[in-house]
C-alpha cells in the first residue's frame, strides 16, 4: 500500500517546534549558572560539582538537538523563513549552552573562589544576564503566531518589541559587566594575579550569556523580515 | 454487429468489474487525501469523515458527476474510423480500464503518487493512438485536458493564497481575533455553499429533469449558501474563549473557532471530488453500456443513465469504507501542521477549483490541486516547512504514467481483440 502519500509526504516536519525545543533546553543551562555561584559562595563543592554535571548533560542534550534540527533541513525544503538565517538562530543558540558549560567548567575545575569585594555586583549582574536568555526564549516562543500571521502584522510589531527590549536589557548587563570589570581592577592587587585573570575572563564569559541571547533575537529579527 | 449481440452481456459485466474496481481504488486511495486536511487539524474524526465522505462522494457523484464521466466517455476518442467495428470501442474501453487499474495498482504499491485521472487519460488515448489511429484522438481537447493539470493546481493555490490572507486581514491581524472569527466565519461557510451550488445548479441538473433559469440557480443557491452559513453558526455559536490554550498559543480559541468550519469544506471536498473522479471509472464503463444498448451505435448520442452513475458512487462509498479509514488515519496524522485556519483556506480553494472543472467537464487530479492549494497557503508564509520533493515526484509520476497507462492500453486492446476477435 501507498506509503509516499503525496499530501501527507508534502509537509516537513515542524522546524520551529524543533529550534524551540532547542531553546528550552539552553535556557535549562543558563538557569543552572546562578545556583552555581551560590554553591561556590558557599563553599560547598559538592553542590558545584553536581550542578556543574548537570550543565554538562544537558549542554550535550542541546547538541543532539541541534544536530537532529539541521539533518530536518535538507535544502529542497519550502520554508516559511530562510533557511541560513534559522540556522544562525540555532547556533546563536547553542552557543550560550557552550557558554554555560565553560563557566560550569572553570568554577569547577580551578576550585575558584569568589573574591567578598566583587560579591554585591556579581549575583545581580548573573541574574540579569540569565533574565536577558529567558527573553530570547520568550521571543522565539511566539514563532507559532508569527507562523500564523504569515511573520506580518501586529504580530510582527509585537515580537519587533519584544526585541528592542531585549536589546535594552542586554545593553544594562553591558553597563553591570563593566562596572564589575571597574572593582575587579581597583581590587587586583589584593587577589593572586592568574585569580584576577580568571576572573576577567568569567566577567566576559557571564556577560556572553546575555550577548549570544541577543543575537537570537536579532537573527530573528532578519528572519521575520526574510 | 455480431460480436456485440453474442457477448453484449459480457461486455457490459466486465465493463461493470473493471469499473467498480476503479471506482474502489478512488475511494479508498484518493478520498482520503481530499479529507485527510480535515482529520489533520483534528477537525473531525476519521469515523466522521468517512460518514461525511460517503453521503457527499456519492450526492457529487449523482448529482454533478455526468460531464467529466461524458469527457471521458466520448470526449477523448472520435470514433468516426470505426463506424464500421463497434467492437473495438468495447475493447479499447474495456483495456483501458484494465490499464488504468493495474498501473495505479503497481503505482500505489510502490508507494508513486499517481492520479488515476491521468492513467486513464493516458489509457485511452494510447488505445486510440496505436488501436485506431493518430486521427482517432481528439488532439485539442486533450491538450485542453493536460494544460488543464497544470493550471488546475496554480489555480487552487492563487484561491487558497487569497482565502488566507483575507483570514489574516479580516481576523486573525485585528485586536479581537477570537470575535471577529465567530462574526466572519458564517460568511466563509456561506461562500463554501454557494459557490458549490451555483457551479451545481447552473444548468447543471439536466439529467435528473431539473432545469432552472440562471436568475433561480442564484436564488437557490444563496437559500443554500445562508443554510450552511445558518448551520456554521450553530456550531460557533457555543465556542468559548479557551484560556488555558491561549497561553500557549494565543490563537488557540480561533483555530477552535475554524475547527467545526471544516466539516463544511471536507463536505464540499468530498462533493467536489465525486464530481471529478467518478467519471475515471464510470467514464469508459457508460460508453460500454451505450454501445451495447444501442446495437453498435458508436455515435453514443443517448444520455448518461442515473443507475451508472450511481453504480460509480456506491463503488468509491464502498472502497472508502474498507480501506479508505485506514489511509486517512495515516495521513491524518503526518500533517497535523495545518491549523484549521490553514486547512480550511487549502480545502475551500481546492474543492472549489475541482467542482469548477467538473462544470467544464475537465478531469483534474483532486490530490494536486489540494498539493497547489496547500502550497499557496505555504507561500503566505503560513507553514513552517514544505517539503518541495514531492512536486517533483507528482511531476515525474505524471510524465511516466500517461505513456505507461497508454501502452498498457494499447497490449490489453490488442489482447482483448484476439480474444473476441
Amino acid at each position: 500500500m501507498a506509503t509516499t502519500n503525496p499530501i501527507g509526504s508534502l509537509f516537513g516536519r515542524n522546524p520551529f517546534s524543533a529550534l524551540q525545543k532547542h531553546m528550552r533546553i539552553v535556557v535549562e543551562c543558563a538557569d543552572m549558572v546562578p545556583g552555581l555561584f551560590e554553591a561556590v559562595a558557599a563553599g560547598n563543592m559538592a553542590e558545584v560539582e553536581v550542578i556543574k554535571s548537570r550543565i554538562f548533560e544537558r549542554e550535550e542534550d542541546a547538541d543532539l538537538a541541534k544536530n537532529k534540527l539541521r539533518r530536518r533541513l535538507p535544502r529542497g525544503l519550502f520554508m516559511a523563513v530562510n533557511r541560513g538565517d534559522l540556522l544562525e538562530v540555532l547556533d546563536m543558540q547553542d552557543s550560550i549552552a557552550d557558554v554555560a558549560q565553560d563557566i560550569a567548567g572553570l568554577l569547577y575545575e580551578r576550585e575558584m573562589e569568589i573574591p567578598a569585594q566583587l560579591e554585591d555586583q556579581l549575583y545581580p549582574y548573573v541574574s540579569s544576564c540569565v533574565a536577558v536568555c529567558h527573553d530570547a526564549l520568550k521571543i522565539i516562543e511566539c514563532l507559532d503566531e508569527l507562523l500564523e500571521m504569515g511573520f506580518r502584522g501586529k504580530e510582527g510589531a509585537r515580537v519587533e518589541n519584544l526585541i528592542k527590549e531585549l536589546n535594552k536589557a542586554e545593553h544594562e548587563t553591558d553597563e553591570m559587566g563593566i562596572a564589575l570589570s571597574r572593582t575587579l581592577f581597583r581590587y587586583e592587587d589584593e587577589m593572586k594575579p592568574v585569580s584576577v585573570l580568571f576572573w576577567y575572563r568569567l566577567i566576559e564569559w557571564i556577560g556572553d550569556l546575555a550577548d549570544y541571547a541577543e543575537k537570537v533575537g536579532n537573527r530573528l529579527r532578519l528572519m521575520i523580515a526574510k | 454487429m455480431d460480436v456485440i449481440t453474442i457477448y453484449g452481456v459480457w461486455f457490459i459485466g466486465l465493463a461493470a468489474l473493471f469499473g467498480l474496481y476503479m471506482t474502489w481504488g478512488i475511494g479508498a486511495n484518493d478520498v482520503a487525501n481530499a479529507m485527510g486536511t480535515s482529520v489533520g487539524s483534528k477537525a473531525i474524526t476519521v469515523s466522521k469523515a468517512i460518514l461525511i465522505a460517503a453521503i457527499f462522494e456519492f450526492a457529487g457523484v449523482v448529482l454533478a458527476g455526468g460531464r467529466v464521466t461524458e469527457t471521458v466517455r466520448k470526449g477523448i476518442i472520435d470514433p468516426a474510423p470505426i463506424l464500421d467495428n463497434p467492437e473495438l470501442l468495447v475493447y479499447g474501453m474495456l483495456a483501458s480500464l484494465l490499464a488504468a487499474g493495474l498501473w495505479l495498482m503497481i503505482a500505489s504499491a510502490k508507494g508513486w503518487p499517481v492520479s488515476t485521472t491521468h492513467s486513464i487519460i493516458g489509457a485511452l488515448v494510447g488505445f486510440a493512438l496505436v488501436g485506431i489511429g493518430p486521427d482517432a484522438v481528439h488532439w485539442a481537447k486533450v491538450w485542453v485536458i493536460v494544460s488543464s493539470w497544470v493550471i488546475s493546481p496554480l489555480v487552487g493555490g492563487s484561491i487558497a493564497f487569497l482565502i488566507m490572507i483575507s483570514i489574516r486581514r479580516l481576523i486573525l491581524d485585528t485586536d479581537n481575533p477570537f470575535e471577529n472569527a465567530k462574526k466572519w466565519g458564517p460568511v466563509y461557510v456561506f461562500m463554501v455553499g454557494f459557490l458549490i451550488a451555483l457551479v451545481t445548479l447552473f444548468k447543471g441538473l439536466k439529467h435528473l429533469n431539473i432545469e432552472l433559469t440562471t436568475g433561480m440557480s442564484f436564488v437557490w443557491s444563496i437559500v443554500i449558501g445562508l443554510l450552511v452559513a445558518f448551520l456554521a453558526w450553530l456550531f460557533i455559536r457555543k465556542k468559548e474563549r479557551d484560556p488555558a490554550a491561549d497561553e500557549a498559543s494565543r490563537f488557540a480559541s480561533v483555530e477552535r473557532v475554524f475547527a467545526p468550519m471544516q466539516v463544511f469544506t471536507a463536505s464540499a471536498m468530498a462533493f467536489a471530488h465525486g464530481s471529478n473522479d467518478v467519471a475515471n471509472g464510470i467514464g469508459p464503463l457508460s460508453a460500454v453500456v451505450s454501445i451495447v444498448k444501442t446495437g453498435g451505435e458508436v455515435a453514443q448520442k443517448a444520455e448518461l443513465p442515473i443507475w451508472i452513475l450511481a453504480l460509480g458512487g456506491i463503488g468509491i462509498v464502498v472502497g472508502l469504507s474498507t480501506m479508505g479509514y485506514r489511509v486517512m488515519k495515516t495521513i491524518g496524522k503526518k500533517i497535523t501542521e495545518l491549523t484549521p485556519t490553514r486547512g480550511f483556506s487549502a480545502e475551500l480553494a481546492a474543492a472549489a477549483t475541482v467542482v469548477l472543472a467538473s462544470r467544464t467537464g475537465l478531469p483534474v487530479s483532486t490530490t494536486h490541486i489540494l498539493v497547489g492549494a496547500v502550497l499557496g497557503v505555504g507561500l503566505t508564509r503560513g507553514i513552517a516547512a514544505l517539503d518541495l520533493r514531492v512536486v517533483g515526484k507528482i511531476v515525474v509520476s505524471w510524465v511516466v504514467t500517461i505513456p505507461v497507462g497508454a501502452l498498457l492500453a494499447a497490449v490489453f486492446y490488442f489482447m482483448l481483440k484476439g480474444i473476441f476477435g
